[in-house]
């Protein structure tokens, strides 16, 4: 009995240590698989800010596919400094923020209130007007860009910072995202607030958009990912630097040969790291947000 | 008193629908004028041989002639055919690809937030830089980096390719960067659905004597039906809107290889002003995306039945 005990004893010992071994390959090959794909994903930007340092151009060129895309050899602010004199930098970079930073402030106010009529008060036409917000989530905004072009032109709004504004600050997926979140809060602690005599404006100010600063970040993050890369646009209603923002600066300054990689990098570095930094510090608000934006299926 | 009472509240309905209206009018006005207005207008537009700046001929009606004339357009049938291969080639991908890293993230190793954030970031720059980068990864030249690449691992057997310039490899190449970028989005939506599966799923499935590869084609694939769904449905209509990539690296050629619906529109309405003829490509782009999301639609509610 004690022998077949013991044989057994052994025989799963012997299993768990092949079982571990086997969890210890598994491991291993997760981690050349993560640090792989990790250099996939990481090396174009790392050759960009790399290369920017890079003042010859001749060397970037015949640096390109080498060890010397990855390792500064000379560090050098030329390129970062011939962007600032030969381009209006600043100005691009304020058009951006401008134009970007006020379409979703605006916006978050203008679809959340919007949200919070829709999902708390009760009014004639809500339930259509409700319907009528769906509906549109699904046009994207490239199918009526050209029409709409027709109705700025006739406003005579082209070539000015609200015609990259105002059209843009009413948008149905947000309201739709914010409406999801209003009807998840409890109706008892406004009505408490009813009973005092608060308004509807204060209640909606003071109770729910504080309850709601999940809705309102994921709305904002999203709402940056798509309008601080917009290209189209801006591209049919600017003329000139004026009021040109980033994408639409980079494409037009070095869309052409001759090609300055160097400068070309140095512009892309610039405009990409103040996003990146916002990204690698609210990144578990992107995360978040990006991840919620797939729930409502 | 029951009357007084009745009327206070008649009164204070009243009150409400008002400020409902109110507080949706600013959204309401403007959707209407900036979407719901241009959406129509594409529509009526798209019969007419509208110009972007009136010219010397009238605006008239011109029956169904953009719809014939652009069944016969060979770069709006090239630019139609790109959108599908784009569907055909990076849908699958993608989400194949997106599906992996977020199993891969979702493992119990250290480090993994780290991948995670690098995995993600492509999603944080935007694709006009993303463009200009990769053209330079494109170079032409012996000493580009892809062309040194794809020499090392063929062992010397592929030269250089101009893959930018060459009309058979110029869409492949947008593609390919389009996957680098996006994939990262993707991935995390599926983590996310990952991290809703219940773990004692999987603790009866190994119970019952399932394997890791039994355990993902058992459990995880069909609890994620949703949302690869979801994923799929919208890197379709995503690439149905692909447009800043070839304004940067191709201008849709050459010769028309990397044409895409909504860079000819811009061509037709903002390049010619040729308003009525680009509404009739919009208007055929909306119904593509109609179909798609009401099959969306249709899918998803007879998951849920």
């Amino acid at each position: 009995m004690a022998h077949v005990a013991m044989q057994g004893n052994s025989e799963v010992k012997q299993k768990t240590g092949s079982l571990s071994m086997q969890k210890r390959v598994g491991t291993v090959l997760g981690y050349i698989a993560l640090v792989l794909l990790g250099f996939f994903f990481l090396f174009p930007t790392i050759a960009m800010i790399v290369l920017s340092l890079q003042a010859d151009e001749t060397s970037i060129t015949q640096d390109m596919g080498t060890i010397w895309m990855f390792i500064p050899r000379a560090i050098s602010f030329q390129n970062y400094t011939d962007v600032f004199e030969r381009v209006d930098f600043p100005l691009a970079f304020g058009n951006s923020v401008l134009i970007v930073g006020s379409t979703i402030v605006i916006g978050l106010f203008v679809n959340s209130l919007i949200a919070y009529s829709l999902s708390r008060l009760k009014w004639s036409g809500r339930d259509l007007m409700l319907g009528v917000v769906v509906a549109l989530m699904i046009i994207p905004f490239e199918a009526i860009a050209v029409p709409l072009l027709r109705v700025v032109n006739v406003f005579g709004w082209l070539n000015s910072y609200h015609v990259q504004i105002i059209p843009f600050i009413a948008d149905a997926f947000s309201i739709f995202l914010f409406y999801q979140f209003f009807i998840g809060i409890p109706v008892e602690l406004e009505e408490a607030a009813l009973v005092d005599g608060a308004s509807r404006f204060r209640i909606y100010w003071q109770i729910i958009v504080p309850l709601s600063l999940p809705v309102f970040s994921t709305v904002a993050i999203l709402q940056f990912i798509f309008k601080w890369g917009m290209l189209l646009w801006p591209l049919m209603v600017t003329r000139g630097p004026e009021f040109m923002p980033l994408p639409l600066a980079m494409n037009t300054l070095y869309g052409q040969a001759p090609f300055l990689w160097g400068d070309r990098f140095a512009f892309a570095a610039l405009m990409t790291l103040p996003t990146l930094a916002i990204f690698l510090i609210f990144q578990r608000w992107f995360v978040q947000s990006v991840a919620s934006s797939g729930v409502k299926g | 008193m029951v009357i007084q009472n009745n009327a206070r509240k008649k009164g204070w309905r009243g009150n409400e629908s008002r400020l409902g209206w109110l507080f949706a009018s600013p959204a309401l006005i403007l959707l209407f004028v900036f979407v719901i207005v241009p959406f129509i207008l594409a529509f009526i537009f798209s019969f007419t041989n509208q110009r972007l700046v009136p010219g010397p001929n009238p605006t008239e009606f011109v029956g169904l002639r953009n719809f014939t004339r652009l069944v016969a357009d060979k770069r709006f049938t090239r630019a139609l055919l790109n959108n599908f291969t784009f569907v055909g080639v990076v849908v699958p991908v993608q989400t194949v690809l997106a599906l992996l890293l977020a199993v891969l993230i979702n493992q119990k190793l250290k480090f993994v937030n780290f991948f995670r954030t690098v995995y993600f970031s492509p999603v944080a720059i935007t694709m006009v830089v993303v463009s200009v980068v990769w053209a330079f990864l494109y170079e032409a030249s012996a000493n580009g980096t892809i062309n040194q690449f794809v020499n090392f691992i063929s062992f010397g057997l592929i030269g250089p390719q101009d893959w930018l310039g060459n009309r058979s490899l110029a869409f492949g190449a947008i593609m390919l960067l389009s996957i680098w970028q996006g994939v990262g989005f993707q991935m995390v939506i599926f983590l996310a659905g990952l991290q809703e599966i219940p773990y004692s799923l999987y603790e009866a499935a190994q119970i019952d004597g399932a394997n890791i590869r039994q355990q993902f084609f058992n459990v995880t694939l069909p609890m994620l039906r949703n949302t690869t769904l979801f994923v799929v449905i919208s890197t379709t209509i995503l690439a149905f809107q692909l447009y800043a990539q070839v304004e940067v690296l191709t201008r849709g050629g050459p010769q028309n290889s990397t044409q895409t619906m909504v860079f000819y529109t811009k061509v037709m309405g903002f390049e010619q002003g040729r308003i009525g003829y680009a509404s009739a490509i919009t208007v055929i782009f909306f119904l593509i995306v109609l179909i798609i999301s009401l099959v969306q639609r249709y899918v998803l509610s007879e998951s849920e039945a």
